[in-house]
């Protein structure tokens, strides 16, 4: 379950989370989203990625966390999908990080509903934990709730 | 031999060259893991196109070889024979003597008289069960080197002289002389001569380009036009002359780049229709049938992918309706039917899906033989089959290894063909389904996404957000001011409607329907209704504002999204934002406009379309000046509109109006025709109306204008059979909606806006169409 290596980290609502570099494909700032009426609350849009159309999903509501302040705006994790590119939106993005297998720990068992799943574990890393999000879950708008 | 024949041919050996790389690659990695059914299945399924096509072409040695390995292959997928290595040497021989005679077939017209029977006959034990003798000492008759599969493989028979087949670029040497080719066909190449003239066959003029670098450069248009459109912004504000010169033309080349970077993608969907009318008429022949091949939409344009994708399941289907469905002349006679069965291919753009029918009127699927076969073979159970509906029965023959067909010919019924069909169309996230009636003929409906297709669609907007509606549901556009927009709008029972031409047209607010907080529209100054066309239904959906209409990109939307019934993709603005495209019939749908049975009442209907549908239009009537009633097919028409009578300037004897940019030539009606009665027109009110009523026509990149006095409907009906033209400009007399109504000539509405300009070719169109209407 231990993952060593690179890890792509951002800030969602506090929480200092990361995803392995290799599944990253790019950071990049806001671009205006179209709103999908009719469909999960967690999809927030779609945006154009240089002509191609890629679905954006709020990492706050994906964690169901507390909607980030309207004036805020969030940053695009663009993360490599199997069928195409997904935009993770956060809020801050943090340094890309190196860390030690042994650091690894799962995460507790009475983690909350909705990050239970998507959370893989934690790395104890000096003063802080960075929790490792499960890519393909995180993705997934279906199993939410 | 004719050209057509030329084309069926080198589509052949191109794509069986294409299938014998891959039989290669898999009969290899078959060995590596022997119980993968799916590559058993590909193989066969390859070897099987080969030898249903060579069938056709009359490649009789050819087919005798792919047929045998067909029963083997047959056997290993029904688990009857398990894999050995044997096995594989010899299936890859077999692959190399098909090579060898597609390559004799392209150098000479002709597939040789090798002599193939120890290879059959290898086959053939195999298919028993049994284990052939073969290796590098050989059996009598074949000597192999069997070595990597890409390296030379010398085949020593001991009735022709030896051949080396070089994989994958043909080369001959020592052929046995050509027989004597077949009268009028291309001049044949002397085999002996070396393999440069083998090639010469090859060169044609145009490339094959990887799709995946067609897609790069689509996704480099699109970065280009998004800085493009920033540097105009840029420029609007830091006008340099030069500056905005270069920008111009920066502009200019770049959507002629997109234009064309679109287009190499695009194909009308005719490309894979051309090889039909033979292939019908050939397969009909040998089972002694008389079908005629009907082809509708052959323009209808596709992304390159989905051509390439629906090539294959689209010759099943048309294979199967051929030898399964229509009958033969006498059973049809027998049945009261005409004896030639018609098969009737039809494509069109429907709510951003490409839909494509194959429809004929023969026997039908009978929902009781297709239970039996599914319980003799296993698929289902009983209790199972007790339980089941006519359509759930039907579906069935989309599982593997199922065929109805009550003997196995040499076209089909080996229980290949429909579960291919399906799994061909699912893959390009395309839909089929199957509809049919006993004794009455069955309809095929396949429906492909429109990914990367290109539509003209009209952009409306809701709240902050822009949808492009696809513009073939679209059947006009309604606009309502002031007191008209308060009163125009009528509720019945709560329901919102509208009375267009008298009839009331059910509404739907678009920002209702997707709950958008954008504010109603019904509180507006002004309301906009686009009325809609949903299967047989019309509906009309009120938008906040209508933009413009526009070329659009569809690109699908990602599978988050996929189970969204009211959206069938989504399209890349001008501006760079992403815009929405409606699908009109899962939004009729899901505002219950159409109920979720209604497809159940279609069937039936589909089936009667086979009789009806070439005869019948869609047309715009409209009132003539003395008080009579007109038609033209609406396909014409580009857009109605509504000037105010002062817009129309007269200069010399042309009537103008400046429209959408450009000066656009109009005709009025009351002057065009010649009147039968120059009696005052009592009812002639128009003129006296602020308002006119313009037609317009799109021709030949222009537009065309034609003032009626008033337009009345828009009605679907019949054109058969019409009474002959009375007066100059109309084609005939037909009876619309219980009137007499005159079906005008558009040509010759065109011909008169600019009778000095080079339309030669209309013009003559509408002699012709006149001499056509006058004969009949």
């Amino acid at each position: 379950m231990a993952l060593d290596g690179q890890f792509c980290t951002f800030f969602v609502r506090g929480l200092f989370l990361g995803l392995e570099v290799t599944c990253i494909q790019e950071v990049i700032r806001y671009q205006p989203l179209t709103v999908v009426p009719l469909t999960s609350p967690v999809i927030a849009g779609l945006m154009n990625l240089r002509g191609q159309i890629v679905t954006a999903i709020d990492l706050r509501h994906r964690l169901g966390l507390a909607p980030r302040d309207p004036g805020v705006r969030p940053i695009n994790v663009v993360v490599r999908a199997s069928d195409g590119p997904v935009s993770l939106l956060v809020d801050e993005i943090g340094d890309v990080i190196e860390v030690e297998e042994a650091a690894f720990e799962r995460p507790p068992d009475t983690l909350g509903p909705e990050a239970r799943g998507l959370i893989r574990g934690a790395y104890k890393l000096k003063g802080r934990l960075l929790l490792v999000l499960d890519a393909a879950r995180t993705l997934d708008s279906d199993t939410e709730n | 031999m004719s050209d057509d024949m030329d084309d069926v041919v080198r589509e052949f050996l191109g794509e069986s060259r294409e299938n014998l790389d891959q039989i290669d690659v898999d009969l290899v990695a078959l060995e590596q893991s022997p119980d993968d059914g799916s590559i058993i299945a590909r193989i066969f399924r390859a070897i099987h196109t080969i030898k249903g096509t060579c069938g056709f072409l009359g490649f009789t040695r050819l087919e005798g070889v792919s047929h045998a390995g067909e029963n083997v292959l047959s056997a290993l997928r029904d688990e009857e024979i398990a894999p050995t290595p044997v096995m594989t040497t010899v299936l890859l021989a077999m692959v190399d003597v098909i090579r060898e005679m597609l390559v004799r077939i392209e150098a000479t017209g002709d597939e040789g008289a090798g002599d193939y029977t120890v290879l059959i006959q290898q086959l053939t034990e195999l298919y028993r069960g049994g284990a052939p003798q073969v290796g590098p000492t050989g059996t009598p008759g074949v000597e192999m080197v069997v070595g990597p599969p890409h390296d030379a493989i010398v085949m020593v028979s001991p009735t022709s002289p030896p051949v080396i087949v070089a994989p994958p670029a043909p080369s001959i040497v020592a052929a046995p002389a050509p027989p004597a080719p077949p009268p009028g066909s291309p001049p044949t190449i002397d085999a002996s001569a070396g393999p440069a003239h083998a090639e010469v066959a090859q060169v044609e003029t145009s490339i094959r380009v990887d799709v995946a670098l067609l897609d790069k450069l689509m996704n480099l248009v699109g970065e280009l036009v998004l800085a493009r459109n920033q540097i105009v912004q840029f420029t609007g504000a830091n006008g340099d002359a030069t500056f905005i010169g270069a920008t111009q033309q920066l502009n200019l080349i770049t959507t002629e780049l997109q234009e064309g970077v679109m287009k190499t993608r695009m194909q009308p969907i005719g490309n894979i229709w051309q090889k039909f009318p033979r292939v019908v008429r050939d397969l009909a022949r040998a089972c002694d049938k008389r079908v005629e091949l009907v082809m509708e939409g052959e323009s209808t344009e596709l992304d390159k992918t989905l051509i390439e994708a629906i090539k294959d399941p689209l010759t099943h289907l048309v294979r199967n309706a051929v030898d399964h469905g229509i009958e033969t002349p006498e059973r049809r006679a027998a049945s009261g039917k005409p004896p030639v069965g018609r098969l009737l291919l039809r494509a069109f753009h429907e709510g951003g899906q490409v839909n494509v029918e194959v429809i004929d009127d023969g026997g039908g699927l009978d929902a009781e033989r297709i239970r039996d076969k599914a319980l003799e073979r296993g698929i289902i159970s009983p209790d199972q089959a007790s339980r089941m509906g006519e359509r759930e029965l039907f579906r069935l023959v989309f599982l593997p290894g199922f065929s109805t067909a009550a003997k196995v010919t040499n076209v089909s019924g080996r229980g290949v063909g429909m579960d291919v069909v399906r799994t061909n169309i699912e893959r390009i996230g395309g839909t089929i389904d199957l509809h049919g009636k006993r004794g009455v003929g069955t309809t095929i409906k396949i429906k492909i996404p429109l990914t990367l297709a290109i539509i003209p669609a009209l952009v409306v907007a809701s709240g902050d957000n822009r949808y492009a509606i696809p513009q073939a549901s679209l059947v006009e556009l309604v606009h309502l001011e002031g007191d008209r927009a308060r009163d125009g709008v009528e509720l019945l029972y709560g329901v919102p409607v509208y009375r267009l031409r008298g009839k009331l047209l059910t509404l739907v607010y678009l920002a209702d329907a997707l709950q958008d907080t954008a504010p109603s529209a019904s509180d507006a100054d002004d309301v906009s209704i686009v009325v809609l066309q949903a299967d047989d239904r019309q509906f009309g959906l009120v938008v906040q504002a209508v933009h413009d209409t526009e070329e659009i990109v569809v690109k699908p939307l990602g599978k988050h999204l996929k189970g969204t019934p009211v959206f069938a993709g989504a399209t890349i603005m001008g501006d760079g934002r992403v815009a929405l495209i409606l699908d009109i019939l899962g939004l009729a749908k899901h505002t219950r406009v159409l109920a979720e049975g209604h497809e159940r009442g279609r069937i039936d209907t589909a089936a009667a379309v086979v009789g009806a549908a070439d005869d019948r239009q869609t047309l715009l009537v409209f009132a003539t000046p003395d008080d009579g009633r007109m038609a033209i097919p609406l396909s014409r028409v580009a857009r109605l509109e509504e000037f105010p009578r002062g817009v129309v300037e007269r200069v010399g004897r042309e009537l103008l109006v400046q429209y959408r940019g450009e000066i656009m030539p109009v005709v009025d009606l009351n002057e065009m025709l010649v009147e039968r009665r120059v009696a005052p027109r009592a009812n002639h009110t128009a003129a006296a109306s602020p308002l006119i009523q313009v037609v317009v026509f799109s021709h030949h990149g222009a537009h065309v204008g034609l003032i009626v006095d008033q337009i009345l409907d828009i009605v679907e009906n019949s054109l058969a059979n019409p009474r002959p033209a009375g007066r100059p400009g109309v084609l005939g007399t037909v009876v619309i909606s219980g009137r007499v109504t005159e079906l005008l000539d558009v040509e010759a509405v065109l011909h008169r806006a600019q009778p000095a300009t080079a339309w030669n070719e209309p013009l003559q169109l509408a002699a012709s169409n006149e001499e056509s209407a006058h004969g009949a």
